[in-house]
């Protein structure tokens, strides 16, 4: 088994804010996260995808058209965007890292048909990332 | 949520510490052919950079497997503040008799970070230097 990796990058802003909470608890729970405009920051993604090389080409998968599937679903819909209000696959949740991790691979898990997605990570600051992979794959 | 999904949570720390390499189980001929330099007898010091990561079920309510605050107090606590400025040899009682190594400062600061009460500790990464990077992630694999 090989595993490629492709990193892309999206700036987008956020807000963390639960309507069945109280404003303290809310304040309290997510502290300058809850500042009610929002904030952004610049992600980073980093696709893993399994597999092994197919013997004519020597790829898992073309990075081209991996390329064109992290634009299309991803840098589309999330690339300079308020992710509250402007990503469906987020209504109703919390837009933290771990829950965009998890919508990113509902996402991208279907649209890969060569190999098959092993992890997405994605960094909210270059000290600060969430993962997501299947249960029982090893997270490295 | 099952849905066969396992949720992680990375989070990067830095501490700055001496340390010396040298083990009482040698000679010191034979510690200076091992260790070559990081056997020099006042000991030199390292940036490091400490990766946590954890896993665990994502609150509904918060969205957050932990929250970063109790995340941030505990590595501060068990690892940050004793190790930080310190000399690993000299301040940490468990590399009294144990080389502090990369690969032994990987294993002690799992041993400290394991009872974290919020989440599964998955593994630990420890960066000497931009060039040296170390993991463990306890015995089971």
């Amino acid at each position: 088994m090989v595993y490629l990796t492709r990193k892309l990058e999206f700036s987008a802003s956020h807000l963390y804010h639960n309507p069945a909470l109280s404003a303290e608890e809310n304040k309290r729970i997510f502290g300058k996260c809850n500042n009610p405009h929002g904030h952004g920051h610049n992600y980073t993604l980093e696709v893993t995808v399994a597999g092994e090389p197919d013997p004519v080409t020597g790829m898992v998968l073309d990075l081209k058209e991996l390329k064109e599937i992290l634009e299309r679903e991803i840098t589309q819909r999330m690339d300079h965007r308020f992710l509250n209000y402007e990503v469906a696959e987020l209504k109703g949740q919390i837009p933290t890292c771990e829950n965009i991790a998890r919508v990113i691979w509902n996402l991208l898990e279907p649209k890969i048909n060569k190999g098959h997605l092993h992890k997405v990570r994605l960094y909210e600051t270059a000290d600060l990332y969430a993962e997501c992979y299947r249960n029982g794959a090893h997270g490295a | 949520m099952n849905d066969g999904l396992k949720i992680g949570l990375g989070r990067r720390y830095r501490f700055s510490a001496s340390h010396r390499l040298h083990s009482s189980r040698m000679s010191e001929e034979e510690n200076r052919r091992i260790y070559g330099k990081c056997n020099n007898p006042y000991g030199h010091g390292h940036n490091y950079v400490l990766e946590v990561n954890v896993s665990g079920t994502v609150d509904p309510a918060t969205g957050m497997i932990a929250n970063l605050a109790d995340l941030d107090s505990f590595v501060e606590r068990e690892v940050i503040e004793p190790f930080d400025h310190k000399s690993l040899n000299e301040d940490v009682a468990a590399f009294r008799e144990n080389v502090p190594t990369t690969e032994n400062i990987c294993k002690v600061i799992y041993q400290r970070l394991k009872h974290f009460p919020k989440a599964r500790l998955e593994r630990v990464r420890v960066e000497e230097t931009g060039n040296n990077t170390f993991e463990y992630a306890g015995e089971e694999l």
